[in-house]
């Protein structure tokens, strides 16, 4: 054996090791991020794109990752990373991930480009939005992504919140769904159908703590003529069509048409309980109709399963629906933003669309005469959607809108559960949507 | 050499070997120091500077997750979180859950640890399973008690009417003060068994010859529960108590899993409150000082419990 492999392994030795192997692993790391990365943008060799996604309504996960393998595949010198996650963490991780950069894109909230635009969380996108035939966009997907005339997003996911009924519950209580194109003769229907012993509970709101309650909200804000805002940007819900729409909330839960646990419960929970043939008559989001419908997931008949307009609270006046869109954003922090448009530009491409509205139908207005739109998504769904997508009602496009909406989800359970009245309630929560930060 | 040289010659040695020894223990120490930079960055990154940083912001209105100027705003965070009703109503029902949930947590402790000590057959077996609530994450717990009590498809409405218990099914959780008693719930099932394997660590530090000698006196069980097994199962109680209130005043991954805080926000624990004026508003100064307040209160209830501690002579303190 040699004197040197007798040698114990001195301070001098321990510490070129340690400065050896921390040189070699910075400049490793210096060459992965230098062949992958560019702070200008366009980048030479394969860039990664870091995505966010929502699983939950809106495409499915499988849709995303069917629509992200064709765009690899037409760009080979981009590869994708997609994280999904419950739409309750989406906001939030947006924010928390911001300063850090960790996403390129991220699928936003209609409610969100004024905060996120006016804090420069995501990009200002008006030129680039502006560059694609958005004239054939449907009005109320285009707004989805607008704050004070800049497009912070392309507008991605159109959805509102349709009615759907189980048609052979309504045969038994000797009713249809013409019945329900009106709120009084959804309130009549459900009596009979409560009457006549179809179901204890036939309706079933989302009525949790959380932005679903807003949603199930602003259909009826719509239906009864009411707005969020004035045009000066003063709440005015808390007067005329904004409190009939709570006070008829409390009033179908005070009948007991509305299940109790609609106070509890998301859009998800409605679906499975309609799914259960626990509820006959709902609103939800497109993604309803699929999972109603798919014999593995539902005991109702897919032939009994209806999707309508959302009843008029006043007769003969077509309601708009709450607008439930969701655009793609580019953040600030992104390094690769021409790549994140590209990718943008083909998920939200006419064609992409076109080939996923299982659970999520097109923004494109002339996609809704397309005969391969309408045998996938069906007749049903799309005839309906030709009426309830172009007039939708936008909930309030204010900076601090999650505080308040925080706000207006407690005080409509506090008026559902009886602590309050409706219009007490709504008071409280329109003070929320005048008032800033609390320092 | 002469003796008097040789004495120089050993004086100006032994300074010259003093000398040695001491550069090579400075070597030494340098050479610690440096092996501990490491750990020393680590923990400051990971510690330190963020509850340094949580303490700045939180005198600073920042309403946006970068870094930027923000107006300074001294105290007035913390005095708008302490003039603010809906904190302190959060403070009441955490509060109220951290009584409650840590009370029967020890309750229902005492008696599992005492059963768990029993000489019984497949001891091991029992006591696999006891841990197994506590081995499980707490987000699949509030997931699997939240199905569990699901108004339209859950287990506990199916068993009940079955059971002939309830008429029909019930929304458990749609009623504020219902839905705070589930959580407690959820969450005494989870951590009962920890409660019960720190009391049970204690039961085998009573000496057996107490109970040996109690029974020759004619000491009932319950008795010989009173006067023994309870007073010298005390450190153990205490102990536990001040790890199960801390955790339980911070509540915030079973209600976020479970009810999101509602209905009307009667669940809303005062950290799930902070999260959300943190990061779903960006109120991130205003959170931070909420953060100050909760580390406030939990100091509080820490010392009290030393106090405790310390006048029972446990030797703590």
């Amino acid at each position: 054996m040699r004197e040197d492999d007798e040698r114990p392994i001195t301070r001098r030795d321990f510490l070129g090791t340690a400065a050896a192997g921390t040189a070699a692993f910075y400049l490793a790391a210096c060459g992965s991020g230098s062949s992958s990365s560019s702070s200008s943008g366009k980048s030479a060799g394969t860039v990664t794109l870091n995505n966010l996604f929502q699983q939950q309504a809106g495409y499915s996960a499988s849709d995303i990752a069917g629509m992200t393998a064709e765009f690899e595949k037409a760009n080979s010198n981009i590869k994708v990373n997609n994280t999904l996650v419950a739409y309750e963490a989406l906001h939030d991780k947006i924010v928390a991930a911001a300063p850090a950069g960790t996403y390129d894109v991220v699928l936003g909230d209609c409610i969100w480009p004024a905060e996120f635009g006016s804090k420069n969380i995501v990009k200002d996108l008006t030129s680039l939005v502006q560059g694609l035939p958005v004239n054939e966009i449907f009005p109320g997907a285009i707004q989805m992504a607008l704050y004070k005339g800049k497009y912070y997003g392309m507008p991605w996911i159109l959805d509102t919140k349709y009615m759907y009924a189980n048609t052979a519950m309504l045969k038994k209580a000797g009713k249809t769904t013409a019945d329900l194109k009106t709120l009084t003769g959804m309130v009549s229907t459900l009596e009979a159908l409560k009457s006549k012993g179809v179901l204890k509970y036939p309706f079933m709101g989302s009525w949790k703590q959380a932005e679903a309650v807003v949603c199930d909200y602003a259909t009826l804000v719509g239906a009864f003529g009411g707005k969020f805002l004035d045009s000066a940007g003063k709440p005015v819900f808390n007067t005329g069509g904004g409190v009939q729409a709570l006070e008829f909330m409390k009033m179908l839960l005070d009948k007991g048409l509305a299940n109790p646990s609609s106070t509890s419960s998301a859009e998800e929970e409605v679906l499975k309980a309609f799914a259960a043939e626990q509820v006959a008559v709902n609103w939800n989001w497109t993604f309803q109709l699929a999972g109603a419908t798919e014999p593995s997931k539902s005991k109702v008949p897919a032939g009994d399963v209806a999707i309508m307009h959302t009843p008029q609270g006043t007769p003969g006046v077509t309601p708009p629906g709450v607008n439930g869109g969701q655009p793609l954003m580019i953040t600030t922090g992104s390094s690769h933003p021409n790549e994140a448009w590209e990718y943008i530009k083909f998920i939200t491409s006419k064609q992409a669309q076109n080939n996923y509205v299982k659970d999520s139908l097109p923004i494109w207005a002339p996609s809704y005469d397309e005969p391969a739109v309408i045998k996938t998504a069906g007749a049903q769904l799309v005839s309906v959607a030709k009426t309830q997508l172009p007039d939708m009602i936008l909930r309030p496009q204010v900076p601090n809108y999650n505080a308040a909406s925080q706000e207006l989800q407690v005080q409509i359970q506090k008026a559902l559960l009886g602590k309050t009245s409706a219009k007490s309630a709504l008071d409280t929560a329109a003070k929320a949507f005048s008032a800033g930060a609390p320092v | 050499m002469t003796d008097a040289s040789a004495n120089v010659a050993t004086a100006g040695a032994l300074p010259a070997r003093r000398s040695t020894r001491w550069l090579a223990r400075t070597r030494e120490a340098r050479f610690a120091a440096l092996l501990l930079v490491p750990s020393v960055i680590v923990v400051f990154g990971i510690v330190i500077y963020p509850v340094l940083r949580t303490l700045y912001t939180s005198f600073y209105a920042v309403n946006s997750p970068f870094p930027g100027n923000y107006p300074g705003v001294g105290f007035h965070n913390y005095t708008a979180a302490l003039s603010n009703p809906g904190f302190w109503s959060a403070v009441e029902r955490t509060a109220y859950f951290t009584f409650v949930s840590t009370a029967l947590e020890l309750l229902f402790g005492i008696g599992i640890a005492l059963l768990l000590y029993a000489p019984l057959r497949m001891r091991w077996l029992f006591r696999t399973i006891v841990v197994l609530p506590w081995a499980l994450p707490t987000i699949v717990n509030g997931a699997l008690w939240r199905y569990m009590f699901d108004a339209n498809y859950g287990v506990i409405n199916a068993a009940f009417t079955q059971l002939h218990l309830i008429g029909s099914y019930k929304a458990w959780l749609s009623s504020p003060f219902g839905a705070l008693n589930i959580v407690i719930l959820a969450d005494v099932w989870k951590n009962t068994s920890l409660v019960a394997f720190f009391l049970l660590a204690g039961l085998a530090t009573i000496p057996r010859e107490l109970y040996e000698a109690a029974r020759i006196d004619g000491v009932t069980p319950f008795q010989a529960f009173m006067r023994i097994t309870l007073p010298l199962l005390r450190p153990a109680i205490v102990v536990v108590l001040v790890l199960r209130t801390i955790e339980a005043f911070k509540v915030f991954d079973i209600i976020y899993v479970m009810t999101g805080g509602g209905p009307a926000n009667g669940t809303q624990s005062v950290s799930f409150y902070t999260y959300q004026r943190a990061f779903s508003d960006e109120y991130f100064g205003y959170g931070s000082a909420l953060a100050y307040l909760i580390v406030l209160f939990i100091l509080v209830l820490a010392a009290l419990y030393i106090r405790a501690l310390r006048s029972d002579n446990y030797g703590i303190g």
